[in-house]
């Protein structure tokens, strides 16, 4: 029987010749992640280890973006721990704020990933690099640790669900409207333990902006990763940001899947996942009358460059609605600047939406945009759990830039349709 | 291990299990007075040592945020058994050493305050209150290692060493 591309990349990092599904392995690792969140607590764990030093200064990085720029002493304190460390260990790729961006935005942009690499990340969304074709999983402070310290961590090797994709998306429709779709479909544990790997003539549409959206989301069905063929698209991003080698991987025609799922990219409308789950979705004709206080555009999810042109779009010359707060999060620095070069920031300003600095902020309900008792936003995040944003009594509805641009202009959650009539 | 459950529905993820708002906190007792608190404010009054915490399916989903199962242990459960776990926290309960049982029937037919004694051995999970026996599938041994080591840092100082 073959192997998935997710089996290849891990066998290859086990030094073995093949693996199968639940086996257990050691596999190599070209970078280890972390943020301002999970890595104090990974620092703790790696002194109790007893080593001297990281074990590749080059293949770890650390991205304060969570609580930054600082929001607290406490917070403060946390990242202070942090930039010590990363000084004391000489880790070459710690990003000071000025220099950072959202971590999963800002690895693939310094090139510090690239086809075939193994990745592991403290933070559930490092799977975003499979959209360039490597594994990379989310994992917590504690194999962060040993990580830095042995260059290795330990794995269940994934059997995968299979995503045949085919035809082109409508207008409006983008990368975060397909994952929504497929969640909506699959569940929010469709593809526990599992791959999610995409195929099928339809990726060779979808921008490589479109692939991290929906890598990045393979979490939210509870896959271990999201994976795409590496094609044209892929090495032209990698030349363009990577200077290191990398190695394509291809699944085996004849691989089993536990799962084959096809989607036809044309039959996709704009989607909104209601709260409190990202399985809640509807499409963007079956939403109703939402009123809305805020809306986020940005994050890990929905930050990068063609999302924020996006909403740029639809707001161009309109104005947001009196009774929402906009807010709009550039991923990271180099995105800010090109946003800013294309006009896209004046676009917002003289729309009357407020733009930020690169942070995490609002997502996870840290800083810049947390919601009181009864409000709702829709955001181009990626979670809409129970108190995500803010109070446990608040609403999170996720959507794509295009939706929550609509949605900023009318004040309920709204198709880009309706508003570029 | 026995102790008295709370029990869970599905999907409970790691904002629930602890919020983000606290996780600038460093100490880890300050920590877990928030353990449950968006969903079950009476956890951390009622919650004693030794205690096990019942759920349904993808339980810890969402967030890679170790402090998850750190808060549990902190609080004094001795183990969680649940239909299904997300992975990232399966494998964060394992290396922290935090017990964790996946047993469907279980998870189904325990109730709220129950008395349940598990055998981690075994995979023996008795329920005292409803005199009902069941078994859970047993890890296989590399993540036993690491449990009987409390964790992969004690399993990994030893072959540091070595």
């Amino acid at each position: 029987m073959g192997m998935t591309m997710t089996q290849k990349i891990l066998a290859a990092h086990a030094g073995l010749e093949r693996v199968e599904a639940g086996q257990l392995i050691k596999a190599k690792l070209d970078l280890v992640l972390g943020n301002d969140v999970t890595t104090p607590v990974a620092v703790h764990e790696f002194e109790k280890i007893g080593v001297c030093c990281v074990f590749d200064k080059k293949k770890v990085a650390i991205v304060p973006d969570h609580f930054t720029p600082n929001k607290d002493i406490k917070s403060a304190e946390q990242n202070k721990l942090i930039r010590d460390f990363a000084r004391k260990m000489e880790i070459e790729n710690y990003f000071e704020i000025g220099q950072m961006g959202i971590e999963h935005a800002l690895i693939p942009e310094k090139g510090l990933v690239v086809p075939g690499d193994v990745v592991i990340g403290a933070d559930s969304h490092t799977c975003t690099y499979g959209a360039l074709g490597a594994f990379s999983t989310g994992i917590g402070s504690t194999d962060m640790a040993v990580g830095m310290a042995t260059g290795e961590a330990w794995f269940k090797v994934p059997e995968a669900v299979k995503i045949v994709l085919k035809g082109k998306m409508g207008p409006w429709v983008s990368g975060k409207d397909v994952i929504l779709h497929l969640i909506g479909m699959i569940g929010v544990d469709g593809a526990l333990y599992q791959s999610m790997e995409y195929c099928g003539e339809g990726v060779k549409a979808l921008s490589i902006d479109d692939r991290f959206t929906i890598a990045n989301m393979a979490i939210e069905a509870g896959a271990k990763n999201g994976i795409f063929p590496v094609d044209e698209k892929t090495v032209d991003y990698v030349k363009a940001h990577a200077v290191k080698p990398y190695a394509v991987y291809e699944a085996d025609k004849d691989t089993e899947y536990s799962r084959v799922i096809e989607i036809d990219l044309a039959g996709i409308r704009p989607t909104v996942a209601f709260p409190h789950l990202p399985e809640n979705t509807r499409s963007i004709d079956a939403v109703g009358d939402v009123p809305i206080d805020q809306v986020v555009i940005g994050s890990c999810t929905n930050g990068r460059l063609e999302d924020l042109r996006v909403a740029a779009h639809v707001l161009k010359g309109r104005k947001v609605h009196p009774r929402v707060r906009t807010i709009v999060f550039p991923a990271t620095q180099k995105i800010y600047l090109e946003a800013m070069r294309e006009g896209l920031l004046e676009i917002f300003v003289e729309a009357g939406a407020a733009v930020s600095t690169p942070t995490c902020g609002p997502c996870l309900g840290g800083h810049m945009g947390i919601l009181a008792k009864g409000e709702r936003a829709v955001a181009t995040t990626n979670r809409n759990f129970v108190g995500r944003m803010g109070h446990p009594e608040s609403e999170v509805y996720l959507a794509s830039p295009a939706v929550a641009a609509a949605s900023a202009i009318t004040g309920r959650i709204s198709s880009p349709e309706e508003v570029m009539k | 291990m026995k102790g008295h459950v709370f029990k869970y529905q599905d999907n409970v993820d790691t904002d629930v299990i602890i919020p983000a708002r606290y996780l600038n906190i460093a100490d880890e007792k300050e920590l877990a007075a928030h353990c449950m608190e968006d969903i079950d404010k009476d956890f951390v009054k009622q919650v004693k040592n030794g205690d096990i915490l019942v759920a349904g399916k993808n339980f810890g989903c969402g967030s890679s945020r170790e402090h998850a199962p750190l808060v549990i242990k902190v609080s004094g459960i001795s183990c969680i058994i649940a239909e299904t776990f997300a992975r990232i926290f399966y494998r964060n309960a394992i290396n922290i050493g935090l017990p964790i049982l996946e047993c469907p029937e279980a998870a189904a037919e325990i109730r709220q305050g129950d008395e349940v004694e598990v055998d981690l051995e075994s995979g023996s999970i008795r329920n005292l209150t409803q005199g009902k026996t069941y078994r859970a599938a047993s890890f296989p041994a590399f993540m036993q290692e690491i449990m009987k080591a409390d964790g992969l840092i004690n399993y990994v100082k030893g072959q540091v060493k070595a």
